[in-house]
C-alpha cells in the first residue's frame, strides 16, 4: 500500500469526487480524501476550491489528519482569506490543549497564515506560548514572532514582543536561546538600525553557553549573531575565540564556516606577536581542508570561501597546495575554484609543482577549464618571477600542440608576461607569428596585434603582418580595431619611411570609415598628434608603461574586508558586497573589520566607528559624483597597454573639473573665480584652494562678540608649552566611501597655531597622487593655512601622516552643529567630501586670562539667562589638578574660593573670534559630579565649550 | 525570509515530481532558470550549486539521480541551505530505504509531513532521525496493513523527549534484549598517481560509522591506541570536546542506532601508504585509426592482507570507436556511446597480475586525441586500516549489564586517479 494510489484520478472529476469524500461520515475516509488532496497539492495541481470541506475536517482528535489540515491550510489561506478565519477558534482552542505538541503545533501553524484578519487573533495565544512552562512551546513561540513581524512589524512592536524575545535571550534552555537569537537577527535585518540585538559582554556569555548545547542549527545562528559584536578589547577577543575554536571540529560543515568567520573577524583584534594568534592560524587550516572532502556543492561554497580567506591571510593554508590539486571528476565548477586558488598559493616553493599540475590540466578534455589552465600558467609567471622563464616555454609547449584554444589563450598570456617583464622573451615572438592564422577570437587577435606594434623593429615584416589584418578591419570588433590603429601609429613611429602608406590608410579607415565614436576619437587624436609633432607623438604613443602585477586581480583590500565579514554567506559566494546584489536588503549595513588594538586607539574605535558614520551621512546634501571620471577612463577601451598617458591626462582634467562643480555646492558662489584658475593647470590645484585673502576676518568678530576682548589682551595668557589636550584620531573618510582612501585624523593647538593632524591611508591598489584640500565656510572661519603637502605620490597600503596647518581667517558662515567642518579632499582619483566636528578648544586662544575686576564686573553684566548649567560627571581630580590641566588648553582659573568644602574655581577663556566665556565649576571632594556654570554673550558656544571642558578633564 | 522559502524536487528528465513551500506559493516558473543552467552544464554533475535569478536565488544539491532544488529570496549562509538539503536527503534514505523518485512518490504524504517537521519558516526544527522517527514513523509492510484495519495512524502524538534535552540525539527509554555496540572504522584513500607512478598527492579520509543497541542511557568512552595519527577530525555533537582535547578519547552518549561518530582526514604530509600500482601504456598512433591499450595492475604495501573488489574504468577519448581487449583476469565492457571502459578485476593475487590488453578503435580520418584519459581505481583491503588507527577499548559506563563490542576494519578506494 503505497501513497501513489492517491494519485489516481477518475473520469468523473477529481475535485467532485474529493468533495464527497472530504464531507464523508467515516473517518477513515476522510483522512484518506485529505491525504489526496495533499498529495495532489505536491505536484503543484491547484486545489483551493476545497478550502471549506478541508477546513471542515480540522476539528478532529487525530493527530495526522489535523496535521494535514494544517499543512493544507498554510499553503491556501492566502488565497481564501475569509475561509480562513473559519480556522481562527480552532487554532485559539489547540492553544490551550494539554499537550505542548499540539499547543506548539497550533501557534507555529497561525504564524503561517498570512492573512491580517488571523493575525489579530494571534497575539494573544503567542503572548501565552512564549511564556508558555514548555520550552518547546517557548521556542516553537519565539519563531512565530518572527513570522508575525514579517506580516506586521508594527503589530508586534506594540505588543511588546520583542521585548519577550530579548528576555528569551537568558531562557534556561539552550535551544529557546537559539531560536530567540534567530528570531532577533531576522527581525534586526529588516531594522538595521534598530538596536534589537543588544550584544554585552554578559549577553555574550549566555550566547557562549548556550552555543555548547544547542543543536547545529541554532549553533549557526548563535555564531553569525557572535560575528556582529565588537569586543572590547584584544583579551575579551581572544576569550570568546577560545571558546569558538571547538566549533571547527563539528560535523556540520556551515557550523565550520561560520566559526571560522567569527575567528578571521576577532583575529584582526589580536597581535601578531601573541603565542594565541599563532595557535589560532594553525587551527583554521585543517577544518578548511576538510570541507574539501564533503560533497561537490559544499566544496564550491567552501572554495570560493577559501579565495577570501587565503587573500587575506595567505599564511593559513601556505602548506596546503595539493588539497587543491584537480581531480579528473570533480564537477567544472568545483575544477574552476580550485585553480583558482592554485594560483594565489603559489610561490616560489611550489611552483614547479603547480606547473607541472597545470600542464596536465591544459591536455583536458573540457575547454573551460583548459583555458584556465593556460591563463593560470602566466600568471604564475607574473607572481613568481622565478618561474618566468619556465612557465614561458612551458606556453610555448602548448602552442606546439597547435589546438586552436589552447594557442589563442596562451598568446593572450604572453602579451601579459611581456608587459611585466620587458625586453625579456622576445625571442619566441617568431613562434607566436606562425600561428598568426589561427586567432579567431577578438582577444587573442588582438593580444598578437599589440605584441607587433610594440616590437615593430624586431619583426622584420612588421607591415605586412599588420597590413593583412587591416583588409578586414571593418569586420573586425572594436578591441581589435582600437589596437590595430594604435599598432600601426606606433610601427610608424618606429618605422617612419616605409610604413607612410599604411598608417594613411588606418587613419582613414579609423576616422571616415567607422561609426564608432571610440575609434574615431583616437584616430583623430593620433592624426593631430603625428600631423602637429611628432616628437610628442613619440614621446605619448611609444612611452614607457607602467609594468603590471598579479595584484590585478586581487579583491580590493577594503572590498576583501568586508567580504571577511560575510563569511558563509551569499555575498562570499559572489565576492560581491550584499547590498550589490541581494533585493530588498532594506538599508544593509556595511560591516567592517575590528581595528587591531595594541595601539592606543583601539579603545576608542567602537565610539569612533558612530562617529564615522555620522560624519560621512552629513556630505550627503551634496549630489552625487557621476560617473563621468569612469566614463573619461573608459575612453580606452582596449587592453590597458595601449596609450596610458593618454588616459592619464584626461584623468586628471576630468578630476580638476570635478573638483570646480563639486565645490560650487559646497562653496556657494563665491568660487566661480576660483574655478577657472584651477582649470587651467591641473597641478596648481593645492594652491588654487586656500581661502580667499585676509580680507575677511575685520568684518566676522563683530555680530558674535563685543569689543571688549580687545582690552584684555594684556593679561597675556602664560606660554603653555604642554599644548593643549589632542583627541584621539578617528576615522572622518572610510576608505569605502573614497575608493580606498582613508583618511582619519583629530585637531591640535600648540603654541597658538591650530593643525588639522592626518593620517591619509591608500586602501585601494593604485598609487594616489596630488592630493588637495578645502574647507566649506564655517562657524569660525577656519582654513588651511598652507596647501596640503603630500611630497611623495602615495604608494597601496601606504599611509602618510601630515599636519596641516590651520587659520582662522576663512569665510564664516554659521553651522549647524557650530563645530561642523565641511572638507572636501581631492586626489587624482575623485574628490571626496566629509564633514568632522573639531573641538572647540582648538579655539581657545593663549590670551584668554582675564582681570579679576573685569571678570566680575562681566559676570554681572551679562544677563542672567544667557548662563548655562552642565554636568561633568565622573571626573576624579581635585580642584588644582582640574584647574592645571584646564590651562593646558588655555582655559585660565582666575580664582578660587572654597565654600562650604566645595571648591569653586572661576575661569575665563577666549575664542579666536574674541568671544569670551566665563565659567564657574564646582567641585565637592565627595562627588565625581563637577557642575559647570558657563556665561557668554554667545550663548550658543556654551554648549560646545561644556563638551571641551568634558573632553579635557576625561584624558 | 530566512533559508529556504520553497523545493522543488526535480528528476533527470526535467519533471518537477514534488513541491513545498513554506511561506507562499513560488511558481514553478522559477525551476526555468534551473534548467537553463542545466541545460548549459550538459553533464548533471556540472550544474552549479547557486544560481541566481531576478528575483530569487536557487540553491541546489544532486542527489540519487534527483535534484534538490530550494528557492531562496535573502541573503542566507548557502552551506546551511545545503547542509540542510543533504539532511532532507539523508531522511527520505532513512525512511524509505532509497531516495528516489519513486520512493518519494510512494510516501508522499509522510515526505510531507517530514518535511513540515524538519522546517519551520525557515528554522530548521527536527532534522535528527531519532525525533523525526517519533513524531513520524516510518512505513513498514506490516504497519500500513495495521493501520488501514485499525484506522490508527502514523503520527506521534506525545513530544519527542529528546526534543530539548541536552542530548537531542537520544530518546529516552531505549530497550534491548542484546545489548550490543559496533564499531567500523572505513578508510578511503584519495590520490593522483602521476604518469611515471610517483604520488602527486595523497590522503586518507576516515570515518567511524557505529551501530549502537545499548538500552538506558550508556556513557562510552572509545580510545586509540595511536590517537596521535587523529589531527584534524569532526565530530558527531554527542562527543565531549573537553574530553578529547585533554585526553584523546571519544567519551559520549550515543544515539540510539546507525550513525557517523566521527569523520577524520590524515593529510598528505603523513606518509599515505598507496597499496596497488598500475604499469599502463596508452598510446594512439599518428594517421591511422587505432591505438594500443595495455595495462597490469599490482599490489604493494599492503601490509600482507588481499586487495579486493578491484574494478578499473576509464573514460577514453571521444574518438574512440570500439576496444578489442583481452583481459587475464575478471572481465570488461566498453560502452561506445559514453565511451566509459570498465574492468571488473576483482582480487589480486601477486602470483598472477591481472592484465588487460588490446587494440583501441578509433574513428578514420580524426585526430589523434589530444588528451590520455585517467584510470580511476577502486578496491577494498578488509582487516586493515591504511593509517594505522587501532582502536585500543571501549568502556561504559552509567548502566549495569556487559554489552556486546566489535570493531572492524576496512580499507578503501576513494576519489583513486592513476594519470597516464
Amino acid at each position: 500500500m503505497t501513497d501513489s494510489k492517491y494519485f489516481t484520478t477518475t473520469k468523473k472529476g477529481e475535485i467532485f469526487e474529493l468533495k464527497a469524500e472530504l464531507n464523508s461520515d467515516k473517518k477513515e475516509k476522510k483522512k484518506e480524501a485529505v491525504k489526496k488532496v495533499i498529495a495532489s497539492m505536491t505536484v503543484g495541481k491547484d486545489v483551493s476550491a476545497l478550502f471549506p470541506d478541508v477546513v471542515n475536517c480540522m476539528q478532529t482528535d487525530n493527530l495526522e489528519l489535523k496535521k494535514l489540515v494544517y499543512l493544507y491550510l498554510m499553503n491556501y489561506a492566502k488565497s481564501q482569506p475569509d475561509m480562513a478565519i473559519m480556522a481562527v477558534n480552532t487554532f485559539v482552542k489547540d492553544c490551550e490543549d494539554p499537550n505542548p505538541l499540539i499547543r506548539a503545533l497550533a501557534v507555529r501553524t497561525m504564524g503561517c497564515i498570512r492573512v491580517d484578519k488571523i493575525t489579530e487573533y494571534l497575539c494573544e495565544p503567542l503572548r501565552k506560548c512564549l511564556k508558555d512552562e514548555d520550552p518547546y512551546v517557548r521556542k516553537t513561540a519565539a519563531v512565530c514572532v518572527a513570522k508575525l513581524h514579517d506580516i506586521n512589524a508594527q503589530l508586534v512592536e506594540d505588543q511588546g514582543f520583542l521585548d519577550t524575545l530579548k528576555d528569551l535571550i537568558s531562557d534556561s534552555n539552550p535551544m529557546v536561546v537559539a531560536n530567540a537569537v534567530a528570531a532577533l537577527s531576522e527581525i534586526a535585518e529588516s531594522h538595521p538600525s534598530s538596536n534589537l540585538l543588544d550584544l554585552n559582554p554578559q549577553s555574550i556569555n549566555k550566547l557562549l553557553t548556550a552555543l555548547n548545547e544547542c543543536t547545529e542549527w541554532g549553533q549557526i545562528f548563535i555564531l553569525d549573531c557572535l560575528a556582529n559584536y565588537m569586543p572590547k578589547d584584544d583579551r575579551e577577543a581572544q576569550s570568546i575565540c577560545e571558546r569558538v575554536t571547538p566549533r571547527l571540529s563539528h560535523a556540520n560543515s556551515a557550523v565550520v564556516l561560520s566559526a571560522v568567520k567569527v575567528l578571521m573577524k576577532f583575529m584582526e583584534m589580536l597581535s601578531k606577536d601573541l603565542d594565541y594568534y599563532g595557535t589560532l592560524l594553525k587551527k583554521l587550516a585543517p577544518p578548511l581542508v576538510t570541507l574539501l572532502s564533503a560533497e561537490p556543492e559544499l566544496q564550491y561554497v567552501a572554495l570560493r570561501n577559501i579565495n577570501l580567506i587565503v587573500q587575506k591571510r595567505p599564511e593559513i593554508l601556505k602548506h596546503e597546495m595539493k588539497v587543491f590539486f584537480v581531480k579528473y571528476n570533480d564537477p567544472i565548477y568545483v575544477k574552476l575554484e580550485k585553480l583558482d586558488i592554485m594560483i594565489r598559493l603559489a610561490s616560489q616553493a611550489n611552483i614547479a609543482q603547480v606547473l607541472a599540475e597545470l600542464k596536465e590540466y591544459a591536455t583536458e578534455v573540457d575547454v573551460d577549464f583548459v583555458r584556465k589552465a593556460v591563463r593560470a600558467i602566466g600568471r604564475c609567471a607574473i607572481k613568481v618571477e622565478q618561474s618566468a622563464e619556465r612557465c614561458v616555454s612551458t606556453l610555448l609547449d602548448l602552442i606546439q600542440t597547435k589546438v586552436n584554444y589552447v594557442v589563442q589563450e596562451a598568446i593572450v598570456v604572453i602579451k601579459d608576461i611581456f608587459r611585466k617583464y620587458p625586453n625579456k622573451y622576445e625571442s619566441v615572438i617568431a613562434t607566436l607569428c606562425e600561428n598568426l592564422d589561427s586567432l579567431d577570437e577578438p582577444e587573442a587577435r588582438a593580444a598578437m596585434i599589440w605584441i607587433v606594434g610594440e616590437y615593430a623593429e624586431r619583426i622584420d615584416n612588421a607591415d605586412e603582418l599588420l597590413e593583412s589584418f587591416l583588409e578586414g578591419f571593418h569586420d573586425e570588433s572594436t578591441q581589435v580595431q582600437l589596437q590595430l590603429l594604435t599598432a600601426i601609429v606606433k610601427l610608424f613611429l618606429k618605422k617612419p619611411t616605409e610604413t607612410q602608406e599604411l598608417v594613411q590608410q588606418v587613419l582613414s579607415l579609423a576616422t571616415q570609415d567607422s561609426d564608432n565614436p571610440d575609434l574615431r576619437d583616437r584616430g583623430y587624436i593620433y592624426w593631430r598628434l603625428l600631423s602637429t609633432d611628432p616628437v610628442a607623438a613619440k614621446e605619448v604613443v611609444l612611452a614607457e608603461k607602467p609594468l603590471i602585477s598579479e595584484e590585478t586581480d586581487l579583491i580590493e583590500p577594503t572590498l576583501l574586508d568586508e567580504l571577511i565579514c560575510y563569511i558563509g554567506t551569499l555575498a562570499s559566494v559572489y565576492h560581491k558586497p550584499p547590498s550589490a546584489f541581494v533585493e530588498g536588503s532594506r538599508g544593509v549595513v556595511h560591516k567592517s573589520l575590528p581595528p587591531r588594538t595594541g595601539s592606543s586607539e583601539s579603545a576608542e574605535s567602537p565610539d569612533a566607528a558612530p562617529s564615522a558614520g555620522q560624519a560621512a551621512e552629513q556630505p550627503a546634501v551634496i549630489p552625487a559624483q557621476g560617473d563621468l571620471l569612469g566614463d573619461l577612463l573608459n575612453l580606452d577601451l582596449g587592453p590597458p597597454v595601449s596609450g596610458p598617458p593618454l588616459a592619464a591626462s584626461s584623468v586628471q582634467m576630468g578630476a580638476v573639473d570635478l573638483l570646480g562643480g563639486g565645490l560650487d555646492s559646497l562653496m556657494g558662489d563665491e568660487s566661480e573665480g576660483l574655478r577657472s584658475d584651477v582649470g587651467g593647470s591641473p597641478a596648481m590645484g593645492g594652491s588654487g584652494f586656500t581661502a580667499p585673502g585676509p580680507a575677511a576676518p575685520a568684518a566676522m568678530g563683530a555680530p558674535l562678540g563685543s569689543g571688549l576682548g580687545d582690552l584684555f589682551d594684556l593679561t597675556g595668557g602664560v606660554g603653555t608649552l604642554s599644548g593643549s589636550y589632542v583627541a584621539p584620531k578617528t576615522v572622518w573618510l572610510p576608505a569605502m566611501k573614497a575608493k580606498g582612501l582613508e583618511i582619519s585624523g583629530t585637531f591640535s593647538r600648540q603654541v597658538g597655531s591650530i593643525c588639522m593632524d592626518l593620517v591619509l591611508t591608500n586602501k585601494a591598489l593604485q598609487v594616489m597622487s596630488d592630493f588637495a584640500i578645502q574647507f566649506n565656510r564655517n562657524s569660525f572661519g577656519l582654513a588651511p593655512a598652507a596647501p596640503l603637502q603630500v611630497h611623495a605620490p602615495l604608494a597601496p597600503n601606504q599611509s602618510v601622516e601630515i599636519s596641516l596647518p590651520l587659520n582662522t581667517v576663512g569665510s564664516v558662515m554659521k553651522m549647524d552643529p557650530l563645530n561642523n567642518l565641511q572638507v572636501a579632499v581631492k586626489n587624482n582619483i575623485d574628490v571626496f567630501y566629509f564633514s568632522t566636528l573639531y573641538p572647540l578648544h582648538i579655539l581657545f586662544v593663549e590670551d584668554g586670562k582675564m582681570e579679576r575686576q573685569m571678570f566680575l564686573a562681566t559676570w554681572k553684566d551679562i544677563p542672567n539667562e544667557n548662563e548655562a548649567q552642565f554636568q561633568i560627571k565622573d571626573c576624579s581630580l581635585n580642584a588644582d589638578a582640574v584647574s592645571s590641566k584646564l590651562q593646558g588648553s588655555n582655559i585660565f582659573t582666575i580664582a578660587k574660593r572654597n565654600v562650604e568644602g566645595q571648591d569653586m574655581l572661576y575661569q575665563s577663556l577666549k575664542l579666536t573670534n574674541g568671544i569670551w566665556v566665563l565659567a564657574e565649576l564646582r567641585i565637592q571632594p565627595s562627588n565625581p559630579s563637577f557642575t559647570l556654570s558657563l556665561k557668554c554673550r554667545a550663548p550658543e558656544v556654551s554648549q560646545y565649550v561644556y563638551q571641551a571642558y568634558d573632553a579635557i578633564l576625561k584624558n | 525570509m530566512k533559508m529556504i522559502h520553497s523545493l522543488f524536487l526535480i528528476n533527470c528528465s526535467g519533471d518537477i515530481f514534488l513541491e513545498k513551500h513554506w511561506k507562499s506559493v513560488v511558481s514553478q516558473s522559477v525551476c526555468d532558470y534551473f534548467f537553463e543552467a542545466q541545460e548549459k552544464a550538459i553533464d548533471v554533475e556540472n550544474v552549479p550549486p547557486v544560481i541566481s535569478t531576478p528575483h530569487h536565488y536557487l540553491i541546489s544539491i544532486y542527489r540519487d539521480k534527483i535534484f534538490f532544488v530550494s528557492v531562496i529570496q535573502t541573503e542566507v549562509p548557502p552551506l546551511f541551505v545545503i547542509e540542510f538539503l543533504h539532511r532532507v536527503a539523508d531522511t527520505f534514505q532513512d525512511y524509505f530505504g532509497e531516495c528516489s523518485e519513486t520512493a518519494i512518490k510512494d510516501n508522499v504524504v509522510i515526505v510531507y509531513e517530514l518535511l513540515e517537521e524538519m522546517l519551520d519558516n525557515g528554522f530548521p526544527l527536527a532534522t535528527e532521525s531519532n525525533i523525526l522517527k517519533e513524531l513520524i514513523k516510518p512505513p513498514t509492510i506490516l504497519r500500513s496493513v495495521v493501520n488501514s484495519i485499525t484506522g490508527s495512524s502514523n503520527v506521534g502524538d506525545t513530544l519527542p523527549t529528546g526534543q530539548l534535552s541536552n542530548i537531542p540525539w537520544r530518546r529516552a527509554g531505549v530497550k534491548y534484549t542484546n545489548n550490543e555496540a559496533y564499531f567500523d572504522v572505513i578508510e578511503e584513500i584519495d590520490a593522483i598517481i602521476d604518469k611515471s607512478g610517483s604520488t602527486v598527492f595523497a590522503e586518507i579520509q576516515g570515518v567511524i560509522d557505529s551501530c549502537i543497541k545499548l538500552s538506558g542511557m550508556p556513557d562510552l568512552s572509545l580510545s586509540f591506541m595511536n590517537p596521535r595519527l587523529l589531527d584534524d577530525v569532526s565530530f558527531h555533537p554527542c562527543i565531549r570536546f573537553k574530553r578529547w582535547e585533554s585526553e584523546r578519547v571519544l567519551s559520549f552518549i550515543p544515539p540510539d542506532g546507525n550513525f557517523r561518530l566521527i569523520s577524520y582526514r590524515v593529510s598528505s604530509q603523513n606518509l599515505v601508504a598507496i597499496p596497488v600500482y598500475v604499469k599502463h601504456l596508452i598510446s594512439f598512433k599518428e594517421n591511422s585509426s587505432s591505438g594500443r591499450f595495455d595495462v597490469t595492475i599490482g599490489p604493494k604495501q599492503n601490509m600482507g592482507k588481499t586487495v579486493e573488489g578491484v574494478v578499473m574504468t576509464v573514460h577514453m577519448p571521444k574518438a574512440v570507436l570500439n576496444m578489442n581487449l583481452t583481459a587475464t583476469q575478471g572481465s570488461y565492457t566498453f560502452d561506445p556511446v559514453t565511451k566509459v571502459l570498465a574492468w571488473d578485476v576483482g582480487k589480486i593475487t601477486p602470483q598472477k597480475l591481472p592484465n588487460l590488453k588490446g587494440i583501441v578503435n578509433l574513428q578514420s580520418g580524426a585526430p589523434k586525441p589530444e588528451e590520455n584519459p585517467s584510470l580511476n581505481i577502486q578496491f577494498k583491503i578488509q582487516q586493515l586500516a591504511i593509517s594505522g588507527l587501532k582502536v585500543n577499548r571501549l568502556d561504559m559506563y552509567g548502566e549495569k549489564y556487559k554489552p556486546f563490542k566489535g570493531v572492524k576494519y576496512i580499507t578503501k578506494a576513494g576519489k583513486f586517479q592513476v594519470r597516464t
